[in-house]
């Protein structure tokens, strides 16, 4: 059994990772980030915290990778919350759709896409697909390539139908994959002018800007500095008038920049930038 | 109350784990504090991943404090009850605010019962009250191995009185449990530490 990890030990940690790779975790909420690295140790089979040290001041970039994708959090689900998605597609959608010819869309943090599937189907149901633009992002590229390939768990799925139907879906999930070798594959021509592509949310500035961004359970693994950090990205990345989703429990009521939106539906965290 | 004179105030949460079973006892508890209670109480309860709501708005018909599911980031007060959201990890983060996740199932459950005490025993390592619930897995056991290693108090609910009994069962094999009570046994000891926590703030104040 390994020794509990301290808090001075994951800051030599990420000052470590900053200095040979330019990643900074300096900012990512302390208690989830501790859980992965002992995750990590246990899975390597790590003998001790300075050991991992030690390989982190050693290895590649290829390495350095597989780290990344083992400390990033992607476990999701598609049509999480459901009743979020009946928003969308009867309200936040519509709207949209109704002021703009074309729209863009933004998932920040799309881990294995399955969000970027659930707005496809729904776009495609509402019959617009064609007048939306689609950006997707993350910080693993591993993941991003996962997302791109869109083969699922078949075990998933029966959760990923369950919300579907709750989220007033059309028709049935089935419609969306074929099952092969184990898997469920998605229709990729749902997705086939989704860009993919890599961001750190925590290093890079805004690349575009977007009448919507959905950036769900994904600032809950960063700190409060951080958060208002990467608000202020999305404040540069939206349009006036354009909308922000965030988790059903995070908020943005604690970011210095909170004032320049306003609350659309508090129960769903859709939030609206009303200020420039 | 004599049995629970030595309880020390130097407490500042009350964390509770529960399961199958455990939602009786937790009403009875809920409706015999004092709408002072002044510590904090973190509930993580085992629950249906998929329901959003009612479950706390039916924990709430009974109890004398309002309780709250808190969003990610909010501050943990005095004299609040708060639940695990459902679907979501519920911990405890530096600054004494709180911290969700949606990390991999734990123990099978999200949110587990065994992250948050082990996240809050980090954060108040002695001062941190654990209590075990009824329940049929041995998610929590490890959490009140933490608590007990960091020098918190451990309680569970007497696996006699429970309607399932593997939980309490499961931390009681695992590690020292310092008090091991039924319902009534676990009001009378929460009355008992809320006057010995209230009996130091009335000297401070003097």
């Amino acid at each position: 059994m390994i020794q509990e990890i301290e808090i001075t030990q994951l800051r030599t940690l990420t000052e470590l990772i900053k200095t040979r790779f330019n990643y900074d975790f300096g900012n990512y909420a302390m208690s989830s980030f501790k859980r992965r690295i002992q995750r990590i140790l246990e899975l390597y089979k790590f003998s001790s915290f300075d050991a991992l040290l030690e390989k982190i001041n050693t290895c590649d970039k290829k390495y350095f990778q597989d780290f990344i994708s083992e400390i990033t959090v992607n476990v999701t689900e598609m049509f999480r919350d459901p009743s979020f998605w009946v928003e969308l597609r009867e309200n936040i959608l519509p709207n949209l759709l109704m002021d703009n010819q074309t729209i863009s869309i933004w998932h920040a943090g799309c881990s294995s896409g399955e969000e970027v599937y659930s707005m496809a189907i729904t776009l495609k149901e509402l019959d617009c697909l064609e007048k939306v633009r689609i950006v997707a992002t993350d910080v693993d590229m591993a993941i991003l390539q996962k997302a791109r390939e869109g083969a699922y768990s078949i075990k998933n799925m029966e959760l990923n139908a369950k919300n579907y139907e709750r989220a007033k879906g059309a028709f049935s999930i089935d419609k969306y994959y074929k099952e092969q070798n184990g898997k469920a594959m998605m229709d990729k021509s749902l997705v086939k002018d989704v860009i993919y592509r890599e961001h750190n949310l925590v290093s890079e500035v805004s690349f575009g800007k977007f009448d919507l961004i959905l950036c769900r359970n994904v600032m809950i693994y960063f700190n409060q500095a951080l958060q208002n950090q990467v608000l202020k990205v999305f404040h540069e990345s939206l349009f006036k008038n354009s909308y922000l989703i965030v988790g059903s429990k995070e908020s943005l009521i604690w970011c210095e920049i909170a004032n320049k939106f306003t609350v659309v539906n508090n129960e769903e965290k859709v939030y609206k930038k009303t200020k420039e | 109350m004599d049995k629970f004179n030595s309880i020390g105030n130097q407490y500042k949460a009350i964390v509770i784990g529960g399961s199958a079973g455990s939602f009786q006892v937790i009403n009875k508890i809920l409706s015999s504090l004092p709408r002072d209670f002044e510590l904090p109480i973190i509930m993580c309860l085992h629950r249906l991943r998929h329901v959003r709501n009612g479950f706390v708005e039916a924990l709430n018909i009974k109890s004398n404090i309002e309780i709250k599911e808190p969003l990610d980031k909010e501050s943990i007060k005095k004299n609040s009850i708060y639940l695990a959201p459902a679907n979501y990890h519920l911990g405890v983060d530096i600054g004494n605010t709180f911290a969700l996740s949606t990390d991999d199932l734990v123990n099978n459950s999200r949110p587990s019962i065994d992250i948050l005490l082990q996240t809050a025993s980090y954060v108040y390592k002695h001062k941190l009250v654990g209590i075990l619930l009824s329940g049929a897995n041995r998610d929590g056991a490890s959490g009140m191995q933490k608590i007990a290693e960091r020098g918190g108090l451990t309680v569970i609910q007497d696996p006699k009185d429970c309607l399932i009994d593997t939980m309490p069962a499961s931390a009681l094999k695992l590690t020292t449990i310092d008090y091991s009570l039924n319902t009534d046994g676990i009001i009378e000891f929460l009355l008992a530490l809320d006057k010995s926590i209230k009996s130091v703030a009335l000297l401070k104040n003097e």
